[in-house]
C-alpha cells in the first residue's frame, strides 16, 4: 500500500501542485523543524506530530473524524502558534499599511477586526491575515508558512518611520465550536461580550491576553494571544472542562472546507487575485473608488468587467473525495479549471471540493467532470459555506 | 493457512493455491478515518505488485498493491458499502479481495507475521 495523495496543511512528503510552502527560500533544504510552546504538552495527549510550517504541529488526536465533528457539537482547542503575530506602529500606520492590503484600515474602529490580503504588484496575493486596531498599533496575525515572506516584504516596503515587530514570545490558541463561549466565559469573565471579528484585552494568568471572537471553522469561537510561557496554564484550564477537547490540523482543514473558507498556498496563491478568490468584500467602497494598494488597476478592472476564473465549491457525486490538483473539465472535455482543496466532508458524509473554474462556468448548479488520476467523477457548482456558519454577530441574539 | 505480510503493509493469508488479501492494522491505523474503498472484481488478473484496490481516508489517498500474481475470485462488497468497516476490522472482515495464486513461489519474499510486527516497530 503507498500513501499517494495528500491533501490540506498536513502535506509532508507531496504537493499535487508541487510549491510546498514550507517557508524556506526556494532551492535550500528545509531547516529541521522547531517545538512550538505546547509540544510536550501536545505529545503527552498522544498527538501525532508532523511537519507544517516549519514547526512540529499535531495532525490529529483521537481521530479527524471525531475532532471535528466535537468541534461543531462543543468545543474545540486548536493551537495555531505556528502563525505569524506582528505589531506595527508608527504615524500614520494605517494609511501606510493601505499601501499594501486593500481593506478599509483608516475607518477601521478600534478593537475591530478586518480580513485582508498582502497583494504583490499585479494583484496577487501573497498572504491573507486578520489586521486589528489595538490602540495606536495594528495587530497582525498572517500563516506559519509565509510570515517570514510577509515581513520581509513589508518591511521593505513601509516608510522607516513604521515598526514592526514580530512577536515570537506569544502562542496563539484558538477555541471554536457552540460552547467555546460559555467555556471560555467561566475561565476568563467578560468575552461573552465581543461579537465577531472584534476583540480586546484580558487579565489572566498573571498576563495581559489579547482575545478575538474570530476563528477558521465557521463557528462561534475564539483567539486568544497569550505569553508563550502561559500558554500550558491556558491549555491546561480550557481541557479540564469536559465540553473542550484538543484538535488537530486535520480537522481544521475539514472544517474550514466545510466553512468554505480558503487556505494560503492551496486555494489562494500569487496567481489568484481577492476578485478571482470571491473575496472581493474584503475591498471596502472607499478603497474600490481610490485604489491605491498593490495591483489595483488589475484588480478594480476585474471587479469591474469579471475575472477570468473563480474560486467556487464543488459538490461530489459518490463517496470517494476528489482532491487538490485534480482538473476540472466541461462537456466536451476541455479543461476549465483545477481543485485546490476536497476532502470528505465528516459534517456531510460526502466528498466536496473547492477549486477555481472559468467564470462563465462558475453559476452554482453547473454540471462538471472532474479528473482524478484518469478517472472521472461528476462535480456540480455548490454555493458556499457547505455548512452554515455559526458566527456571534453583533445585534444577534 | 499461512499469513504472510508485506512492507506495503498488505496482509495475504493463504490456504493451498487461494488467498485473502488486506491492508495491516498498521495501516489502517496510518491512514486514519477511512471514507473509501474501490476492490477489484471477479476475473480481474493482477501481477504482482500491481495496484488491486483503493483506500481513502479523510486525509490521503492510497493504493493497495496485490502482493502476489493471479486472478481475482471475489472483493469484499462489505467494506465498498462500508469503509469504517477497515478500520474496525483490518486483519479480519475488512478484507479486500481474494485472489487465485499463479506462482505460489512469489510468497518466498515476504515476511511471517512476527517479521512484519517486528519491522513495523522499527518504522
Amino acid at each position: 500500500m503507498s500513501r499517494e495523495v495528500h491533501n490540506g496543511p498536513t502535506d509532508q512528503h507531496h504537493e499535487a501542485r508541487g510549491t510546498p510552502y514550507t517557508g524556506a527560500p526556494e532551492g535550500e533544504p528545509a531547516p529541521e523543524p522547531l517545538p512550538l510552546a505546547l509540544d510536550g504538552w501536545h505529545r503527552a495527549r498522544g498527538g501525532r506530530m508532523v511537519e507544517f510550517a516549519g514547526y512540529w504541529m499535531p495532525v490529529q488526536f483521537e481521530g479527524i473524524m471525531a475532532e471535528h465533528l466535537w468541534t461543531r457539537e462543543n468545543a474545540g482547542l486548536f493551537d495555531v502558534s505556528h502563525m505569524g503575530q506582528l505589531l506595527i506602529h508608527g504615524p500614520d500606520v494605517d494609511t501606510a499599511l493601505e499601501t499594501l492590503l486593500p481593506g478599509e484600515l483608516k475607518g477601521l474602529a478600534g478593537r475591530k477586526l478586518r480580513y485582508s490580503m498582502l497583494l504583490d504588484d499585479s494583484g496577487g496575493i501573497i498572504d491573507d491575515l486578520m489586521a486589528t486596531r489595538r490602540g495606536e498599533e495594528f495587530y497582525l496575525v498572517v500563516n506559519g508558512a509565509t510570515k517570514h515572506g510577509d515581513i520581509e516584504v513589508m518591511r521593505q516596503a513601509l516608510p522607516d518611520t513604521i515598526y514592526l515587530d514580530h512577536m515570537t514570545g506569544q502562542a496563539l490558541l484558538a477555541l471554536q465550536g457552540p460552547k467555546a463561549v460559555d467555556v471560555l466565559e467561566a475561565i476568563i469573565p467578560g468575552v461573552t461580550e465581543l461579537t465577531f471579528m472584534e476583540g480586546n484585552a484580558f487579565h489572566a494568568f498573571g498576563h495581559s491576553i489579547w482575545i478575538s471572537r474570530s476563528g477558521y471553522t465557521g463557528e462561534d469561537g475564539f483567539e486568544i494571544s497569550i505569553p508563550a510561557a502561559a500558554a500550558e496554564q491556558l491549555a491546561d484550564a480550557l481541557t479540564a472542562d469536559e465540553r473542550v477537547k484538543p484538535i488537530g490540523l486535520g480537522a481544521r482543514d475539514s472544517l474550514r472546507l466545510e466553512a468554505g473558507l480558503p487556505l494560503y498556498g492551496h486555494d489562494l496563491d500569487r496567481e489568484t487575485t481577492p476578485v478571482m478568490a470571491g473575496l472581493t468584500f474584503a475591498i471596502q467602497k472607499r478603497r474600490r473608488a481610490e485604489g491605491g494598494f498593490p495591483g489595483a488597476p488589475r484588480i478594480l478592472s476585474e471587479i469591474e468587467n469579471g475575472p477570468i476564473q473563480k474560486r467556487v465549491g464543488f459538490d461530489v457525486e459518490g463517496r470517494q473525495p476528489v482532491r487538490e490538483g485534480a482538473l476540472v473539465l466541461d462537456g466536451e472535455g476541455n479543461e476549465v479549471g483545477r481543485i485546490t482543496s476536497g476532502g470528505f466532508s465528516p459534517s456531510l458524509q460526502r466528498p466536496i471540493a473547492m477549486g477555481y473554474v472559468a467564470t462563465d462556468l462558475a453559476e452554482p448548479r453547473t454540471e462538471l467532470k472532474l479528473e482524478q488520476r484518469g478517472k472521472l467523477f461528476d462535480g456540480t457548482v455548490a454555493p458556499m459555506p457547505f455548512v452554515p456558519h455559526r458566527y456571534h454577530r453583533k445585534g444577534a441574539a | 493457512m499461512t499469513t504472510y505480510f508485506t512492507r506495503e503493509h498488505e496482509w495475504i493469508q493463504v490456504d493451498g493455491d487461494t488467498a485473502t488479501v488486506g491492508i495491516t492494522d498498521h495501516a489502517q491505523e496510518a491512514l486514519g478515518d477511512i471514507v473509501f474503498t474501490e476492490v477489484p472484481e471477479a476475473g480481474k488478473k493482477l501481477a504482482k505488485g500491481q495496484e488491486a484496490a483503493v483506500v481513502e481516508s479523510v486525509k490521503a489517498a492510497s493504493d493497495v498493491y496485490s502482493p502476489v500474481s493471479g486472478e481475482v475470485t471475489e472483493g469484499n462488497q462489505a467494506i465498498v458499502d462500508d469503509p469504517a468497516l477497515v478500520n474496525s476490522d483490518a486483519e479480519a472482515g475488512g478484507w479486500f479481495f481474494k485472489i487465485k495464486l499463479s506462482d505460489t513461489s512469489e510468497l518466498d519474499g515476504l515476511m511471517d507475521e512476527a517479521a512484519y510486527r517486528d519491522w513495523v516497530k522499527t518504522l
